[in-house]
């Protein structure tokens, strides 16, 4: 009773909402491009495998780019 | 060494900063605006008179606005720290992680339960609840402000952790040491109330421009009066705030204090830059002297006090840090930035050691080695000296910018405390006030220009420069997606202030009739 009384809160909320509609559409689409579009194409994770792949992977980057000039 | 392409890390900072900065155009608005609809709600509450209630759901109106143009802005930066940084994002591990995983649960539970409540509760709940929800939310979201600057304070004071060299990873260790070093209580505390500046800014300016048209008269006079209040006694916090993370940054970032000043030679009973030109095109590693400054003025021992809080303490300049010598305020003798950087290459040597031999004695010799020299270990990836010296010029003005605005508002609001009753009558006031309401936004990002810029080359201070910080990508890729970036995010912030003028030129549904 309790839980649909709040599910009803939340649907009457955003039924009668007006500018709100705009805006999630704007937050909808924005979190659609973010992870569909520049996750994806944009963002992929750069280091891969295992963790400890991983952390040979940056360990070896860390001690090959030390600085060796004088 | 395995170099790797300057422009990489210009573009991976250039990509990272474009980012942070447009998120940042939102978050302080939604830091400030939450609490002054707040306060306008308690004061329906308090008094029960309609206007109050009119009032705050017009400023609530606006913040759900900024609110979801900024919602989720922050994620691209979580992308950019997997795919740019990664370096960075491993070695850092759950020091970082922790924090913003708080954040987000944080932000997701509170923010999204109360602000619901907040939307659609009026009529609802009882004002009570109602009035508890619009806190909580706001509370919700200063919650959230603070987990991501004590992550952000990590990079500028790395404090309460342990580097793993079995898994290349520094891990926590003293939670409290972390969540609450002095570093973040004062950056949280600076960039909350300097958020609140601006809050207090954007409502006064759009009152302005209400009374300029003269629509809603009594709503927009008694909402200058809330944001004056507010405004002031958060300006004065922030200078309160801005004097104690001075501090902060005479002890622990020193470099960043000297480049804010233009200090290349250090000493005792330094003077304070009030104002001034730099010469343009000097090399800041190394100046000549009458080439530092075209003109500046002083107050004489006013850094001194700033940094030390005695008026003829010493504070090291350039030069100084570079070459060490001075006496540091915890005892002892600083070193060179070559004897750094020399301790730096033998730290990060020995964790090549550590990871590749089979020798259980070899392997403990180099643990040792690492242990002691840790702290140093991000000097090994300087080529020079002056690679420690951030970008002084915009160091120095965005300092004063930040400095000199903020007295601006600071002088706005007294002003209009006092003297509103006239200048709320003259027209070419209200339309200078609204002109000058930007200036919020410059001031506040010039403010992290400061924090961010002031603080390079390091990633995380002393430990992690950018060169080392950043993944090996292909520089142009990364400034394709920077143009991309810039295209997008320049569209949303179109939308946004097209909603927002929609907004404001609906207005309030007052009756215009003020308490």
């Amino acid at each position: 009773m309790f839980l649909r009384r709040i599910a009803q809160f939340y649907i009457e909320g955003f039924r009668s909402m007006t500018l709100g509609r705009t805006l999630w559409c704007i937050i909808l689409l924005k979190l659609l491009i973010m992870f569909a579009v520049l996750k994806v194409f944009f963002f992929p994770s750069y280091l891969q495998g295992t963790e400890r792949e991983k952390a040979q992977t940056v360990s070896s980057e860390l001690t090959k780019r030390v600085s060796t000039e004088r | 060494m395995d170099a790797i392409d300057p422009t990489l890390v210009d573009w991976s900072r250039a990509q990272f900063a474009l980012t942070a900065m447009y998120h940042w155009i939102f978050v302080p608005l939604t830091l400030g605006l939450g609490v002054i609809m707040a306060v306008m709600e308690t004061l329906y509450v308090r008094t029960g008179r309609e206007f109050w209630k009119q009032t705050a759901r017009f400023w609530m109106k606006l913040f759900g606005i900024n609110f979801a143009m900024g919602v989720a802005t922050g994620i691209i930066l979580e992308f950019e720290f997997g795919t740019n940084w990664s370096n960075y994002s491993w070695f850092v591990g759950d020091i970082f992680g922790a924090p913003l995983a708080i954040e987000g649960i944080v932000a997701f539970f509170m923010e999204s339960t109360f602000i619901a409540i907040m939307y659609f509760g009026w009529n609802k709940v009882s004002k009570g609840a109602h009035l508890a929800s619009t806190w909580l939310t706001i509370i919700g979201a200063t919650l959230s402000a603070w987990w991501i600057l004590v992550a952000n304070a990590w990079m500028q004071y790395p404090v309460g952790m342990e580097f793993n060299p079995d898994t290349v990873r520094n891990e926590m260790v003293d939670f409290a040491a972390v969540a609450l070093s002095p570093v973040a209580v004062v950056k949280f505390c600076h960039t909350v109330t300097s958020s609140w500046v601006l809050g207090a800014m954007f409502v006064v300016g759009v009152s302005c421009w209400y009374l300029l048209r003269g629509r809603h008269t009594d709503f927009a006079k008694a909402s200058i009066r809330v944001a004056c209040w507010f405004g002031l006694v958060a300006a004065l916090l922030t200078a309160h705030t801005g004097h104690q993370s001075g501090r902060d940054i005479a002890l622990h970032q020193p470099m960043k204090l000297a480049a804010a000043e233009g200090l290349y030679e250090g000493g005792t009973s330094q003077g304070l830059v009030l104002g001034g030109v730099l010469t343009p095109g000097v090399d800041w590693s190394a100046p000549a002297e009458q080439d530092r400054f075209l003109f500046h003025v002083e107050m004489p021992g006013a850094l001194s006090f700033l940094a030390t809080h005695e008026w003829d303490g010493y504070v090291p300049g350039i030069r100084n840090l570079l070459e060490g010598g001075y006496p540091l305020p915890e005892g002892g003798v600083a070193l060179s930035a070559e004897e750094k950087m020399q301790r730096g290459r033998t730290a990060i040597a020995a964790l090549a050691t550590y990871r590749t031999t089979l020798d259980a004695a070899e392997k403990r010799a180099a643990l040792e080695t690492l242990r002691a020299h840790f702290d140093y270990f991000g000097y090994g990836y300087l080529k020079s000296p002056a690679d420690l010296v951030p970008n002084v010029p915009l160091t120095f003005y965005s300092f004063r910018i930040m400095v000199i605005l903020g007295g601006y508002f600071l002088a706005l609001f007294a002003g209009l405390l006092l003297f509103g009753r006239y200048i709320m009558h003259w027209k070419w006031a209200m339309l200078a006030i609204l002109l000058t309401t930007p200036l919020a936004w410059l001031a506040s990002q010039a403010g992290w220009v400061v924090a961010e810029v002031g603080r390079q080359p390091w990633a995380i201070q002393g430990l992690l420069p950018n060169v080392a910080a950043i993944s090996r990508l292909d520089a142009g890729a990364v400034q394709t997606t920077f143009f991309i970036f810039l295209g997008l995010f320049t569209l949303l912030l179109v939308a946004e202030v097209s909603i927002m003028a929609r907004a404001l030129a609906a207005g309030p549904e007052t009756d215009n009739t003020a308490a």
